[in-house]
């Protein structure tokens, strides 16, 4: 058991968690979203009234959050496309960083813009 | 049956399976590689959209009647309903256990799902009413 543990308490460990329940999660909310942008062939007030719907403290805090969520993704896979396609380099042992970064960079981008 | 013949019909379903699960993995990363781009431009669009206002109107103008952009959502959705089953496959089959043939069916029936609604989504917004 305590093995079990020090083998996961590692960053690498960590970045696939979050890779997996990202992934999870986004697929999760594809549905909606598919659904909220269907809602268009009912024309623009529709989009609207689901915009207002959106206003809420609540959801526009599930809105950062989905931004970082799917910014991780992104990153995260782009870190293993890199260090399984790549040759083997020093600099790959910071992509973990950089990922984390970018995705919370992204969230932030976006919780300024809202 | 003859003992070559009988290691031939056990040998034959790993064997398949393999090339089956090589494929799976050739194509998450295909579709993985392609999203990246995909993921990136729709990051970029959304956080230009809400600084610019978000409304239905905003929305619509960008992408009706846009065949680029209608051509775009085609691709990411393809990616998309490539790339989500699979992942989700993968999560089912080392959490839950979940290893028969039926999690094969479910996953290809999200994998259609998704490609039907997900260009449906996009046709939307491409011929939407004002």
């Amino acid at each position: 058991m305590k093995n079990d543990l020090r083998a996961r308490n590692h960053p690498s460990w960590w970045a696939f968690l979050v890779h997996r329940l990202s992934g999870l999660a986004l697929s999760l909310f594809l549905p909606f979203h598919f659904w909220a942008l269907g809602q268009a062939f009912q024309g623009e007030a529709r989009l609207d009234t689901l915009l207002r719907w959106t206003e809420q403290p609540l959801v526009k805090f599930a809105e950062v959050l989905l931004i970082v969520l799917l910014a991780a993704h992104l990153s995260g896979g782009l870190r293993l496309l890199a260090l399984e396609f790549l040759p083997w380099r020093g600099w790959q042992k910071s992509l973990l960083a950089w990922a984390a970064g970018l995705a919370l960079a992204a969230g932030l981008a976006f919780a300024l813009a809202l | 049956m003859s003992g070559a013949a009988q290691e031939r019909v056990v040998a034959s379903a790993p064997g398949a399976s393999a090339i089956a699960e090589t494929w799976l993995w050739i194509a998450q990363r295909a579709s993985a590689a392609l999203l990246a781009l995909c993921v990136l431009v729709h990051l970029v669009t959304i956080i230009y959209a809400v600084r610019h206002g978000l409304s239905g109107e905003a929305i619509l103008a960008r992408t009706r009647g846009n065949a680029a952009a209608l051509a775009f959502y085609a691709a990411y959705v393809l990616a998309i309903a490539v790339h989500a089953p699979i992942g989700l496959r993968t999560l089912c089959q080392e959490w839950l256990g979940w290893r028969s043939a039926s999690l094969n069916w479910l996953v290809a029936a999200i994998a259609v799902a998704l490609f039907a609604f997900g260009l449906r989504a996009g046709w939307a917004v491409f011929v939407a009413p004002a």
